[in-house]
């Protein structure tokens, strides 16, 4: 799996996870699909970004930080949009991040032309 | 009377045994080693200007197929041109009459000096390039029958060498040699006029049986003439077990119940007394040593749930934490959000 795909299938299910948690908040229940969809939509979105980050450098600190700055930069517009839930969204967000920006420089394949 | 020591006498042997280079472009230097057939010594190459060894017959072996032998051996050894086994630059006869070959001279450690201090990872890459040039000379169907530590040398470049291949045979499959027929085991060796060490011994009871007892597979042992290339396969096995403890096979040693379960596995496998039994190349076994180098599973050994749940953990450990601090924080929120 090229490290685009593995950024994308993990913030895509990870995002879902995310999503998912929202259940467990009586306020948020009732929006709970449009959160799950939400939340998959920003999760691919932050995953690509990373895959792509991580296939044109080949560095584990700073794709985790790359990780890190985008999941918190989409979780602000997420909470910003939301007016509120700050912390609920932005540390997740963030941590999803994070973990997607670590697979993607550790796991994952180059393409040919890297590899040679 | 007075007697001569030990000392004088082995140099006086030493001097007997010198070759004469006369009319040759060799001039000596040193002597190097005794091999199963013969002597090594340094010289100096004086048209090229250059160190090398030459390896020569003894003075006291006039039997033509000991000559032939170590011919055998230059041209199995300029058959097979590998970074893991010396080159061969000359062979002939000397003025003395002697059969001599002519190869590099590798200056450097023996396996059992370069694995000291060394940790498992380095020592298991270390097995891994003994492997290679051994599979390269089953590819081209030669079996080296006497693979042990004392012939593994490391250069000073960190350079892996496969040496002494005295009792080298080409298999069922093997490039024919021309002009020469091939040695196997159940032909009569003419034993050498000195008594090598017990560590380098070579058992030749009978007269059939070649290789060094620990290292050889049983087949070889009972002087089978149908022996193919996995009796090297038992002899890695074999090395492996000594990389590992630093032991020669059939010697008890503490380091043993300090060896992971996988790499034991390993060595077992590979030196399983039924030769169907064992790896059926020197590239299984290589591919189960990196599988354990890269954290995983080994045909060798079948683990169960909590070897492997652990195994992935070892390998995955950043990753594994980071889904567990997630889910971590995930389990808070959802505690707090009830609250």
């Amino acid at each position: 799996m090229n490290k685009v795909l593995l950024g994308l299938v993990l913030g895509a299910i990870l995002g879902a996870i995310d999503g998912m948690t929202a259940w467990f908040t009586p306020e948020a229940r009732v929006q709970i699909a449009s959160i799950v969809i939400g939340s998959t939509i920003k999760g691919i979105i932050s995953g690509v970004l990373i895959g792509v980050f991580a296939r044109k450098f080949q560095c584990l600190p700073l794709g985790i930080a790359f990780g890190l700055g985008v999941g918190l930069l989409l979780a602000f517009i997420v909470a910003h949009l939301q007016h509120g839930y700050y912390l609920q969204i932005m540390l997740p967000g963030g941590m999803v991040g994070l973990i997607v920006g670590y697979a993607t420089q550790k796991y994952g394949s180059l393409t040919h032309a890297q590899r040679a | 009377m007075k007697q001569l020591s030990d000392k004088i006498v082995a140099k006086l042997q030493a001097d007997m045994q010198a070759p004469d280079l006369a009319g040759t472009c060799y001039s000596l230097v040193r002597y190097l080693a005794r091999g199963g057939m013969g002597s090594v010594w340094l010289v100096e190459d004086t048209v090229l200007h250059r160190r090398v060894a030459l390896k020569v017959l003894d003075l006291v072996a006039p039997a033509d197929d000991l000559a032939a032998r170590l011919l055998q051996e230059a041209r199995i050894l300029a058959g097979l041109e590998h970074p893991g086994i010396v080159p061969v630059h000359d062979a002939g006869t000397l003025p003395d009459g002697r059969a001599f070959y002519c190869m590099k001279f590798v200056e450097g450690q023996t396996l059992a000096q370069h694995i000291a201090g060394k940790n498992l990872p380095d020592r298991l890459r270390l097995l891994e390039r003994i492997a290679e040039p051994v599979d390269f000379a089953h590819a081209r169907g030669f079996i080296h029958r006497d693979l042990k530590p004392e012939n593994i040398m490391i250069g000073a470049f960190g350079e892996v060498l496969v040496m002494d291949w005295g009792l080298a045979k080409v298999g069922a499959t093997g490039l024919k040699l021309p002009s020469h027929k091939t040695i196997t085991s159940a032909e009569p060796v003419q034993p050498s006029s000195r008594t090598p060490s017990p560590t380098t011994s070579r058992v030749t009871g009978q007269g059939r049986v070649l290789g060094t007892p620990g290292y050889m597979s049983p087949e070889q042992a009972r002087g089978d003439t149908e022996v193919d290339y996995r009796t090297d396969i038992f002899s890695l096995g074999a090395l492996l077990r000594f990389v590992l403890t630093g032991c020669t096979p059939g010697e008890k040693s503490a380091a043993d119940s300090n060896v992971p379960r996988p790499l034991h596995a390993i060595c077992g496998k590979a030196m399983a007394a039924d030769p169907n039994a064992r790896y059926q190349s020197a590239r299984q076994m290589t591919a189960d040593i990196a599988h354990y180098l890269n954290g995983e599973s080994v045909s060798a050994y079948p683990e169960n749930l909590i070897e492997r749940a652990g195994r992935i953990y070892t390998r995955h450990r950043t990753a594994v934490i980071l889904v567990a601090v997630y889910l971590l924080m995930r389990a808070l929120f959802i505690l707090f959000a009830r609250r």
